[in-house]
């Protein structure tokens, strides 16, 4: 347990490193949701940059499969009706709000933002509630 | 230069997704099932990387200075309704917008969750540019 939280803080660190170089160098917050959502609808002058980052998010894990020597897991529900069904809610959920867990709970907090604030303690606390539901509705 | 830095950021994020293991649903489930601190099998990964990507965030903000936008306070129904949804479907599927654009490349099924979440991302404009003619 203590091992899976110094991961976490070893990996957040770096999240924190790229939302800063991110800053620094586009002068934009990372906010996923927001930059990937300019895929969608007519592209912006600044495209190059979204692709750029978009297609470094894969690359970080191709990087950590060469460093660390073994497979990332990515466990996915059994159920492509409820990833279809999970997807929808989380483009449309993310765009409404303007953000998700980088822009609000990331970025947004750095920034000490009440609005992100807020955005993030609905999400996470919606997000408890269903896990909870499911675990003892079987 | 802003194309190499957008790359570098996106690379470097996708390395601190993948070692903290928020790339893998599961994890994240882990983490957001208290029940499991009942049963020891709840996972802390989720707070370290909050405790880790918010301070060093914080700080390179800092340095950022004006470039950053001012926090804002404006509530409204649409920043917590909008998270309301997206924490149903998080909860549900233990994926957000990060992991499933970078998980594809270990489990390419990620991608039925990515283009739902893209048909998402474009009916939200197409829907209030309909209520806006509607109005007009």
């Amino acid at each position: 347990m203590l091992h899976a939280f110094l991961l976490g803080l070893a990996g957040g660190a770096l999240i924190g490193a790229a939302v800063g170089l991110f800053m620094l160098t586009t002068g934009r917050v990372a906010g996923i949701s927001g930059i990937a959502a300019e895929l969608t609808g007519r592209w912006p002058p600044r495209w190059a940059q979204n692709l750029a980052f978009l297609l470094g998010l894969p690359g970080g894990l191709l990087l950590w499969r060469a460093i660390s020597g073994a497979e990332v897991p990515v466990h996915l529900p059994g159920s492509g009706l409820l990833l279809i069904a999970a997807g929808l809610l989380v483009g449309v959920g993310t765009r409404l709000a303007n953000g998700c867990t980088s822009g609000h709970g990331v970025c947004g907090l750095a920034r000490l933002s009440p609005r992100s604030l807020a955005a993030t303690a609905t999400f996470m606390a919606v997000a408890v509630l269903v896990v909870a539901v499911r675990r003892f509705a079987g | 230069m802003k194309i190499l830095g957008a790359l570098a950021s996106g690379l470097l994020f996708g390395l601190g997704l993948a070692i903290s293991g928020m790339v893998d649903p599961a994890v994240v489930l882990g983490f957001l099932d208290f029940g499991g601190l009942a049963d020891g099998t709840w996972n802390p990964a989720l707070a370290g990387v909050m405790g880790g990507a918010i301070p060093v965030a914080f700080v390179l903000y800092r340095l950022a200075g004006s470039r950053v936008p001012a926090p804002s306070r404006a509530m409204d129904a649409r920043l917590i309704g909008g998270s309301a949804l997206f924490g149903l479907g998080w909860g549900a599927a233990g994926l957000c917008p990060g992991p499933a654009l970078e998980g594809w490349v270990s489990n390419p099924r990620a991608l039925l969750f990515v283009a739902a979440m893209l048909a998402g991302f474009a009916v939200v404009p197409w829907l209030a540019g309909r209520a806006g003619g509607a109005r007009s």
